[in-house]
């Protein structure tokens, strides 16, 4: 390597900014040696340069004024798209890596550069995944398409959307259009996939290029079988695509051939190979991995020998999550339907424990959550803390006081999913874990069990639409009052159906997006050999395991109407609901987890990937309910399911604890694609002072974790939250209100009542 | 005189009437609590939000045992947080051996800190007779107003009892937080709020003393009751209101006021 170029300007008075451009003698000079030196292992690097934190967050650094000129920009610039009725502006130039010229906001100020176009808050088209999606998501903003792109991708360039189509079984139409399976990703990319971006920083662009040609090398002389051919194929597609991604960098004056050399670059090259990814792709979610961790090494030494300040530090990890928070795509109104709030999981995940006993909690961990701060609450980075209970107390502490102050926060229980993941797994999207760079899943949205269970009882007649569609299966139930068993029997071969049905819709989805929009990107930065999971889900759980109690423990009269449907339902007597910690109730919960996974597992699964299963809705819960008839818990036709494993609005009769007991009890081993809860509570019923409220919170995250459980999304709400709450209480579940001796009864009062409890819960301010 | 077992055996068949369980009571004592609310209540204040809890016939019967087995699950939630249990209510005095059975089971089981939350309008003698004296940790005493005459008109009830009541605990040496509502323009006046500031600085065994702004969220509930509610023309406090009152207690209180 070439001598030190001397490029130093240092100002000497106090500890001022040290301007410094420094070319090492070697990147990794002062980092500890291990394996990662040889080969790609980006674990290794991290395990053996690590630098544990226990302390709090008083070494934190404010924002700089260039960050707050930047933030000041970007929230003009939201302001602008909202008042343009939610998209700034579209550029027809399809979108590749190296498709767009470099853009800023504002090139003085950011530290950290890079945008999906040539433009931030513009957003390009990825017609890979679909032409008819961008299309329609065009015009639903006032935007017309060229008529040369929408030909070049029908006529001449197939899309993943036109393969699935060609290829999808009447059945599987059929299964869409009542909704008996919805979110699937024919029509949008499929994203849950998380590149391991830190190898671009770690080893530099060429470093990884040479690794994929020697895992090419490996066929070169083997028999040309199916799998071999792709493989070939991908590979080179990979290698082409860290050619573009050099390409792109260069085009914004860096050369990333080489590894990253300080803690500026290190998160530059992080962010360009991120921003390369979504460039090629629109996944749902496009996650960003685990890296928080990772780039502290890189910080730490550079503060080490005095090249950085914490204030700089802190500067660059704001300027870098800036752009994380302007990450845009094109969407149709039926996805923004689905997918509620322009969502983009941009999900970092923070903390968790090292396999060798340490925490992996670093000042980085602390300065990512500081953004919150610097920069504002924000849904988006997905910032999620692997919870341990074992995690430095300070650490914890700081983590629920965010989530007091900011509500942005998401916990999953590191303690569950270490021994099955170990220490380098990120979540993808909102609760699916993943080894970095060495997994990937095969997305696969839910399956509607609450249908489900409505087709059994109606013979397989969809309940909305008047038609068969489980055909010669089983026959209707028509007896008076609803028997448990004659339900059960039939529900257990609508059952074995619908698994059948959805993996194959699955197989064909996958099959068709590795076909025609395979993420070139994303792949080059995994192993040679992966684990793929095919990541299947369940809607409506709590609708079911409460509709299973009624007919079991009180007297459920279907409602029929002329064609002989169930279109509602009369309960007579009392019946246990989910949600209260009676395993009466939560044991039909816990078995119907089990149950319709193990009917999955029974089938053939695309590239033969392990197949897993989420309790996820997301916001889909809403559009889930809208499709769905009465059921017999009492839910009326069209009125939303519960959230994920939520218990059902309003059927929580013994608090907060109860409701988190109930859910803990889903078995993760059946649902290792994540069992989403959301909790949401009133700042004041969490204690009566910020001290009393942290502890309190922390407390409740280690026990619920301690019982086992897998995921817990905290809303701490203040006045304009609340608000929002009282709107749209589907998506506010579990809502804790409480004061002083209170016995709040929720279940006894009307929704109006709940509505009107809940609008005082803020003394004489409201 | 029993001995152990069949002391034990005793306390776990008690029966209680009980209005409800509250699994997350993080305002109801220290740490995380489940609160448990007996059925009962012989004042009859204004401003309740829990009328539904006066009825002495309404309500659940549990064993100890049935009660027990209520908390167990959350037990770690109350022990990692320096939590236990509450018995408020309604009254729960009035069902004080019962309470007495349930803590000593408790504690002989659990080791859990319990906590009385009681208007305190109740002899002190049955407290000790019936055992529950001694098996509570803390009490959360709810102190209205010291004005004899505006306490009868607020509660129905003299605060004679009260005032004893709170210096049997300090005599005992119980540890004690202090309660007091704030209803605007019922409890708010100066002379009222400095009473009430000289009442508890006499009061050696209070840690802290908790404001509670008057709210209306138990209005629903007088009218599902069909009881007539005194206090329409009351509105909640405003923090300025609240801060005065504060502010003024601070004067003569030595600890920690909060709301």
């Amino acid at each position: 390597m070439d001598i030190l170029s001397k490029d130093i300007q240092i100002k000497e008075e106090n500890q001022m900014t040290t301007s410094v451009k420094i070319e090492r003698q070697h990147a990794w000079e002062n980092f500890k040696t291990g394996k990662w030196e040889t080969q790609v292992d980006v674990r290794d690097f991290i395990v053996n340069n690590m630098t544990e934190y226990e302390g709090d967050e008083s070494f934190l650094a404010p924002a700089t004024e260039d960050t707050n000129k930047l933030w000041a920009r970007i929230s003009e610039l939201s302001k602008e798209e909202r008042e343009r009725g939610g998209v700034w502006d579209v550029d027809f130039n399809v979108s590749t890596i190296v498709s767009h010229g470099a853009g800023y906001i504002d090139q003085s100020l950011e530290k950290i550069v890079g945008v999906q176009t040539d433009a931030p808050f513009k957003r390009s088209v990825q017609p890979f995944g679909g032409i008819k999606m961008v299309v329609d998501a065009c015009k639903a903003y006032g935007y017309e398409v060229p008529q040369e792109l929408i030909d070049t991708f029908t006529t001449i360039r197939k899309t993943h959307n036109q393969g699935v189509f060609d290829a999808y079984t009447p059945d599987m139409r059929l299964a869409r259009k009542t909704g008996i399976i919805t979110g699937l990703p024919d029509a949008y990319g499929r994203g849950r996939i998380i590149g391991d971006y830190r190898r671009v920083a770690l080893y530099g662009v060429d470093f990884l290029i040479k690794q994929k040609q020697a895992d090419k090398a490996l066929t070169d002389n083997v028999p040309m079988s199916d799998d071999v051919i792709r493989e070939r194929e991908e590979h080179t597609e990979q290698i082409r695509a860290l050619e573009e991604l050099k390409q792109m960098a260069a085009s914004y004056g860096y050369d990333i051939s080489r590894p990253a050399q300080n803690a500026q670059e290190a998160v530059q090259w992080l962010y360009f190979a991120y921003l390369a990814a979504i460039k090629e792709q629109n996944g749902a979610a496009m996650s960003i991995g685990r890296i928080s961790t990772f780039l502290d090494i890189y910080i730490e030494r550079d503060l080490e020998e005095g090249l950085m300040t914490e204030q700089e530090a802190q500067e660059i990890i704001d300027h870098f999550v800036m752009k994380l928070r302007i990450v845009k795509f094109l969407r149709t109104p039926d996805y923004n339907e689905l997918f509620s709030g322009d969502p983009t999981w941009v999900t970092e995940s923070i903390g968790g424990m090292g396999l060798d006993g340490r925490s992996m909690v670093t000042k980085n961990s602390f300065r990512i959550l500081h953004t919150l701060y610097t920069l504002g609450p924000s849904p988006e980075p997905n910032l999620t803390v692997l919870w341990s209970t074992q995690l430095p107390e300070a650490f914890k502490k700081y983590c629920a006081k965010v989530s007091i102050e900011t509500s942005s926060i998401q916990y999953e229980n590191d303690d569950i999913m270490r021994p099955k993941f170990g220490d380098d797994y990120g979540i993808a999207c909102c609760v699916s874990a993943m080894r970095i760079g060495k997994q990937m899943q095969f997305f696969g949205a839910r399956a509607n069990l609450a249908k489900a269970l409505l087709y059994a009882i109606n013979g397989g007649v969809d309940e909305k639409m008047g038609i068969p569609v489980v055909k010669g299966l089983i026959e209707p139930i028509t007896s008076e009052v609803l028997n448990y068993d004659d339900v059960m029997k039939n529900f257990d071969k609508v059952m074995d159906w619908l698994s059948e049905l959805y993996i194959n819709t699955l197989n064909v989805i996958h099959y068709m997006h590795d076909k025609y929009s395979y993420e070139r990107i994303e792949f080059a930065l995994h192993d040679r050999e992966i684990v793929r999971t095919m990541a299947c889900g369940i809607a409506g759980l709590s609708v079911v395991a409460d509709s299973l109690s009624a007919i079991k423990h009180a007297k459920v009269y279907p409602i029929r109407n002329e064609q002989g449907i169930a279109v509602d339902f009369k309960i007579e007597g009392e019946f246990p609901q989910y949600g209260n910690n009676e395993d009466s109730v939560d044991d039909i919960a816990v078995n119907l987890v089990k149950t319709f996974m193990n009917k999955l597992r029974k089938h053939n699964s695309y590239r033969n990937s392990i197949i897993t299963q989420s309790v996820l809705t997301i916001t889909s819960n809403v559009v889930y309910g809208k499709k769905t008839g009465s059921t017999p818990d009492g839910r009326k036709a069209g009125e939303p399911f519960a959230p994920g494993a939520n218990p059902m609005h309003g059927r929580d009769r013994k608090g907060a604890l109860a409701s988190l007991t109930s859910v803990a009890k889903l078995p993760y081993d059946d649902s290792l694609d994540g069992i989403s809860n959301t909790f949401s509570i009133v700042g004041k019923a969490l204690g009566k002072e910020l001290d009393t409220q942290k502890s309190n919170l922390k407390s409740v995250l280690d026990s619920y974790m301690g019982q086992e459980a897998h995921h817990l999304n905290v809303n701490v709400f203040d006045r304009s939250t609340l608000q929002a709450a009282m709107e749209q209480p589907e998506l506010y579940p579990q809502l804790t209100v409480r004061v002083s001796g209170y016995a709040v009864n929720f279940i006894k009062l009307t929704r109006e009542q709940q509505l009107e409890v809940l609008s005082r819960t803020f003394h004489g301010e409201l | 005189m029993r001995s152990l077992e069949e002391q034990i055996e005793h306390d776990r068949q008690m029966k209680g009437r009980i209005h409800s369980f509250e699994t997350f009571g993080s305002v109801d004592g220290p740490g995380i609590r489940f609160v448990l609310f007996m059925q009962g209540c012989a004042l009859r204040c204004k401003f309740c939000h829990n009328p539904d809890t006066w009825d002495m016939n309404t309500g659940n019967v549990y064993t100890v045992d049935d009660v027990i087995k209520q908390i167990e699950p959350y037990l770690p939630y109350y022990k990692n947080s320096g939590g236990g249990v509450t018995f408020s209510g309604g009254e729960p005095s009035l069902q004080a051996p019962f309470l007495a059975a349930l803590a000593r089971e408790l504690k002989r089981r659990h080791d859990v800190h319990i906590a009385l939350d009681s208007s305190g309008f109740f002899e002190a003698s049955h407290l000790i007779s019936s055992g529950l004296a001694d098996a509570i940790d803390l009490v959360l005493l709810d102190l209205k107003i010291i004005d004899e005459k505006k306490h009868i008109d607020l509660t129905s009830q003299s605060n004679e009892r009260i005032l004893r009541t709170a210096k049997f605990y300090n005599e005992i040496g119980k540890a004690i937080w202090i309660r007091h509502v704030v209803i605007p323009s019922v409890t708010t006046d100066h002379e009222d709020v400095v009473l009430l500031g000289k009442e508890i600085a006499a009061m050696p065994m209070v840690q802290r003393v908790e404001l509670l702004p008057y709210h209306e969220m138990g209005k629903y509930k007088w009218k599902q009751l069909n009881l007539p509610y005194e206090l329409d023309h009351v509105s909640p406090p405003s923090s300025q209101m609240m801060k005065e009152v504060k502010q003024t207690l601070e004067e003569y209180i030595k600890v920690p006021v909060i709301y």
